[in-house]
Order: structure tokens, then sequence, then C-alpha cells
């Protein structure tokens, strides 16, 4: 935690603006995944309906976490899955390496999890010599070139084909150039099954994890997430605390969410539910299944009834598909692993607010990402808090970096125009002097971060109520 | 490590004194959807079809004649099955009065370990289902020592037999009547296609690392 490097929000802005390419990826991607939500979200009193229960049973498994996720290490337990604790990103990696180690494995086939982005665990692996690899077609593009994803969903959707069939061609030995995608998708067949084959250890995330069962739920398109978890002889999965469900019955709402925000499907193409290893007399699967459940700053999150809504989320990127300003600017620029509206409240709460804090201005707070969000985090609200948290003065706040930028100056102006507004005399007299003078914002100091992207406002020289008290109000 | 490490995250999240919550609407809540038999085949048909899978409508007396064109037009030169699945002893006799050699039945009777190497350079597996999904268009598959998880997963191209009866109206509807929380097998999944990617560009290709091509038969009777 709160060791991220430093990140220069506006430069990045500004690169990510003038780069018509990227523009032009985000634009044609984000604009096709919100026709695709509404296509399989037809019936606006369903989906409600829907959204609500999903809210409710991620409030409720929230309500209930530590019994929740006990259960869940029991009938894991009892199921044959082994399971592991770990406080920090360290930890985690650490266990990864030690049943890496115990296995003398040197290869892992990794299927998509944004826990193990979190964990940086591909160059921890690299450094203890052990080679990871991608098997997700996005994560496999986006790890050749060297880069980190753009997208929770589709992580290399800043690339075009163009650029893809060079990333291919120049990484991969005796690789000709191509431009089809079809051709595209071929070679990176050719080249994980025999990463397939060959691996030791198979990595994945989890989507949902079930208390009652201690089921592991993924979904997927590609079969990368099956081949990771089946034919390797270890399967490690990775999770956040905050993936626990109560019931298996809740699996199935919860996945009509998720698939439909995420990619606009019905369902994937594959549901895969893994409740333990291979069992005597069972031909394959992995022998051993270890569950490496992870904390890194979410029980802090969880301390706060407020914040800890940030919990209910399920990773299905919509929010980012519908943000205005990731459109925009997409995922890189925001230098940190979650982007979008769910890493500008998810991030500061994580890294703290002097390392991340700063993510919750990149909003214009259009309410777009609450609007679509399938278990209904009220983001914006959030945003908000985080905003106020950065510049409060009251003692017992309770993010890392509270207050951090409040300034006696700030707190003065504040009074000066709180007394402005509650005494509505001086307010007149003021308006009716800077009227007359027809004095505008000074294009200095604190002021110049606004008026250098805006029109300057020009005082009218008459008030509203001094209008309305020439003209008088039309009621119609 | 993970000790101290889990008295010290459960610490925290019990300190937090977060009380039970009860509220809110339930599974039970949702709508549920009917489908008759007839429309429950189509459903599935058509939207296993829509995801580029190949379904046959056939009947107990037909389905192996169906196999076999299925087969021949593929070139498929060896087929994985389950010897003791519930379509084994139906492929075995089919082979067996035959005697038509275009296609090898190659049995899954030994571990993966010494199994491997076929397993990666066989044509096509074929196994039986569990049941499927009509609201969602969906094959569903169990594990066992009959029919192992990697049949319907490495070879390029999975056939997939379903007993129409087996036809569930969702997904939901399954796990409560057959009572699955009570015990769930080693690997429980679902199939609605052949293995797809739309991560460049979001244009849609089929085959990347799972199966190539998803051929259903659904038995009629």
């Amino acid at each position: 935690m709160a060791n991220h490097q430093a990140v220069d929000f506006n430069k990045n802005v500004s690169r990510a603006l003038n780069d018509a390419q990227l523009r032009k990826n985000f634009k044609f991607a984000m604009g096709n995944f919100v026709v695709k939500r509404q296509n399989i979200f037809p019936d606006k009193t369903e989906t409600e309906q829907l959204r609500a229960l999903g809210n409710a049973i991620k409030q409720r498994a929230l309500s209930r976490l530590p019994e929740l996720l006990e259960q869940l290490e029991q009938n894991c337990t009892k199921n044959g899955i082994q399971v592991h604790w770990a406080e920090t990103t360290e930890d985690a990696n650490e266990h990864v390496l030690n049943i890496m180690r115990a296995h003398e494995a040197t290869l892992l086939v990794k299927g998509k999890s944004m826990v193990s982005e979190e964990m940086h665990l591909n160059k921890f692996l690299q450094f203890h010599g052990i080679e990871a690899i991608e098997t997700d077609l996005g994560e496999f593009i986006v790890q050749l070139n060297n880069e980190t994803p753009s997208h929770i969903i589709v992580p290399a959707i800043h690339k075009n084909k163009d650029q893809i069939a060079k990333i291919l061609h120049d990484n991969i030995p005796d690789t000709p150039y191509t431009e089809d995608v079809q051709e595209l998708n071929a070679i990176a067949r050719k080249t994980l099954r025999q990463k397939f084959y060959k691996a030791g250890v198979g990595l994945s995330g989890v989507n949902l994890a079930v208390a009652e069962t201690g089921t592991l739920c993924l979904v997927e398109n590609e079969g990368n997430g099956r081949m990771c978890t089946t034919v390797p002889p270890v399967h490690i999965a990775l999770m956040g605390l905050e993936k626990v469900i109560e019931k298996l019955e809740e699996i199935p709402p919860m996945l009509r969410l998720l698939i439909g925000s995420a990619t606009g499907q019905l369902i994937t193409t594959y549901v895969n539910m893994i409740t333990s290893p291979r069992k005597k007399g069972e031909k394959d699967g992995p022998k051993e299944v270890h569950l490496i459940i992870l904390d890194n700053g979410r029980s802090k999150i969880y301390a706060d009834p407020q914040r800890r809504q940030t919990l209910q989320c399920i990773r299905c990127g919509t929010c980012l598909n519908h943000c205005p300003v990731y459109t925009r600017i997409g995922g890189h620029a925001y230098g940190f692993i979650y982007p979008g509206p769910i890493g500008k409240i998810l991030n500061p709460q994580v890294e703290g607010l002097e390392a991340a804090g700063f993510l919750a201005t990149a909003s214009s707070l259009c309410n777009a990402c609450e609007e679509v969000c399938p278990v209904k985090i009220p983001i914006p609200e959030l945003l908000r808090r985080i905003r106020n948290d950065t510049y409060s003065t009251n003692p017992n706040g309770t993010m890392e970096g509270h207050g951090y930028k409040s300034k006696g100056i700030e707190r003065l102006v504040w009074k000066a125009w709180t007394f402005l507004n509650t005494h509505p005399m001086i307010n007149a007299t003021g308006l009716k002097i800077r009227g007359a003078l027809g004095l505008k914002f000074p294009k200095l100091g604190p002021l110049k971060h606004w008026t250098r992207h805006r029109t300057n406002p020009q005082i009218a020289k008459k008030s509203l109520h001094e209008l309305v008290k020439e003209h008088g109000v039309d009621n119609e | 490590m993970s000790e101290q490490a889990r008295e010290r995250i459960f610490a925290r999240l019990n300190a937090a004194g977060s009380k039970p919550s009860t509220r809110g609407p339930r599974v039970a809540d949702l709508p549920v959807k009917t489908y008759s038999r007839e429309e429950k085949i189509e459903n599935l048909k058509s939207l296993m079809e829509a995801m580029r899978t190949e379904v046959h409508r056939t009947s107990e007396q037909n389905w192996l004649a169906k196999l076999e064109e299925v087969l021949k037009q593929r070139d498929v030169k060896s087929l994985l099955y389950g010897p003791q699945s519930p379509i084994g002893e139906a492929l075995q006799s089919k082979w067996k009065n035959d005697g038509s050699d275009l296609t090898v039945l190659v049995p899954y009777d030994k571990e993966i370990e010494k199994f491997k190497d076929s397993i990666f350079n066989i044509d096509a597996g074929i196994t039986s289902t569990y049941g499927a999904i009509a609201e969602t268009g969906a094959l569903i598959l169990w594990s066992s020592v009959q029919e192992p998880r990697q049949m319907s997963l490495v070879p390029p191209i999975h056939i997939a037999v379903l007993r129409a009866d087996n036809i569930y109206n969702s997904f939901l509807e399954v796990m409560q009547q057959e009572n699955w929380a009570a015990g769930m097998p080693t690997n429980a999944f679902l199939i609605s296609g052949p293995s797809k990617t739309a991560d460049i560009e979001l244009t849609l290709a089929f085959g990347v690392h799972g199966p190539k091509e998803l051929i259903v038969m659904v038995i009629d009777d």
C-alpha cells in the first residue's frame, strides 16, 4: 500500500487527449459497449428489479462478511481446497511463489485476474526466475507490449488491429505480419497451447465465491480460464475478500448482471464452477487447488459503512464504458490498475488520498456510472466523500491522508463565502459593486486553473433580483 | 504468515461491528419464465446457433448415423470418448458393428499424466451432458470419473449429446430443483458455444483456446 509511484495526471490527460488514434479506439469500443448493454437489458422494470437484487445480495453478504469468509474457508478446506490469507500484495505474491517452489514449477499460465495486476505478480515472479504468461488474448497482447491493461474487461482495447499485428509480429518468433483478426487469433492459440501443455501451475481470478458450498465461480469466453484451472497439475485462485456471496442460488442473478454489464452477452461461453481438486478416481483436473484471499486495504474500507459500498463492486467495467472522462482519456492516463469511475473511488481508499485522491476530481459528477452500476454503488456520492475528506478538518477521518490538503487560506475563503451567502444585504451590495465595475475573474493565482479552459464569466450590471423587481414575474 | 495475516484481517473486519442485514429483495422474488417442451428445444437451439453452435435435432435411433455424418464432413480421424459414460456403450456398439475405420474411437481410460500427449493431438471429443438451459442457451456438464473435464476442452471439436428431457427453463431452476447446494461436483460448468474472443477491436473470432467447433445432438424422442 501507498507504494504507488507518483502520477502526473495532468500530463497523462493532455497526452491522451492529443492521441487521435487512442481516442478513436476508445470512442468506438465504448460506444459499442453502451449499445450492447442496452440491447441485453431491454426491459427497464426487469433490469431495475435485477439491480435491486444484485445490490441486496452484495449488501447482505458484506453485512456478514467475517462470518461468510469463515464459512467459505471451512467449506473450501472440507472440499480439499487450501486457503491462504494475504494482508498485503507482498503476502499474496509470497504465497504464489511458495506454491510454485513447492512444485518446482518454472512456468505459470494465467487466466485473467485483476487481483494479480494489483499484486504486480508477473514482475515479482520474473524477478524470482519464474515465467508468468497471460493467456487471455487481450492480456497476452498487453503483456507482449510490456503494458498494463487499459480496461478491466478488454485489456488491449487501446490498440487497434494494426498496432496489435505489429506487437505480435515483433514479439513472437517466426510470426508473419497480418492484420487479419482470425489469423492473429490463430497465432495466439498456437503459441499458448504449448504453454498450457507445459505449465506446472495455472492461475485464475474468482468472480464469485460461494460460502454455502465452497465453490469458486469464473466466467469467460475464450476457454483459457478453463485451461488454466483444468490442465496444469496445480491451480491457484486469487480473490479479493469482498468477492464472497452467501448462497449458490445467488449465482444466476449475479452472473446475469455481471455478464450483461460487462460484455452485453446473455451468458459467456463458459461458466466454470470449481468446488474441489481432483478426487480419487478422477482422471484429470489439478491435484491441488489453492485459494489466496487478499485484503490489501479492503478491511479498512470495510470499517466505514458509507465507504463499504465500494466493496460491492463485481468488476464488470460498465462504469468505464459509460464514463465521459474514461471514454476520452482511456485507462492508462489514470496511472492506476483500476481505471475509470470505480478506480476513482477504489484507488484513493487503498493507496491513500495523497497518492490517489486527485482521481476523484477527474469527474463531472454526471451520475452515468451510478445509473448503470449493476450493484448500484453510489459512485458520485463516494467521489464527493473523497473530495471532502481531502480538505476536511474533521479530526475523526478514517481515510489515509484525510484532510491533507486542508489549507488556512481556503478555509478562510469558504468562511467568507458562507458569510456572504447567509447575509443577503451584504451579498447584494457586493454584487452591485462588482457589476458596476464590470469585474472579471483574474487569470492568476489559484483561479487560473479554472479560467484557463473556460470563458470568463461576466457579471451583469443588474442582478436577477433587480430585474425581477423591475419587470415583475409572469406566473403562467 | 497466513495464520497471523488471517487473525489481523478478521480482527479488522470484526471491529467494524457490522450487523447482519436481511433487507432487500430475494432470489425468490425474481419473475420465473417457463417454456413448453418444444419452446425449450427451439429457444436453446436458436440461442446456441446464434453463437455458432451446430445443433441437430435427432432421435435415439438416428443420432449415431448423424454423428457419423458429422465426423465424415470434418474428416475426424480420432474421437475421444468415455467408455463408461452414458453414451459409451452405444458408441462402442456402433463402431464394432460397422467396421468402418474412418474415425478411431479413443477411450479416456487413464490418468491425464499418462495421456496428455494423446489428448493434445486428438481431433474431437464426445461427451454426454447433465442437461441444458433454455433461457440462456447453454449446456450443463458435470465432471465425472467417466467423463473427465478435458474431453470438452482440449480437442478442437466438441460434440455434446443432450437429451431433450433434460432441458431446464433456467439456470436457477436446475440448481434449485436438483438441489445443487447439497453437493457440488469437482467441476460443474456451462458451455454456450465454441470458444471465442472479441479482444481485438471487438471483432468476434472463434476458436481461441477452447474448442473451435461445438456440435450438439439433441435426442428428442
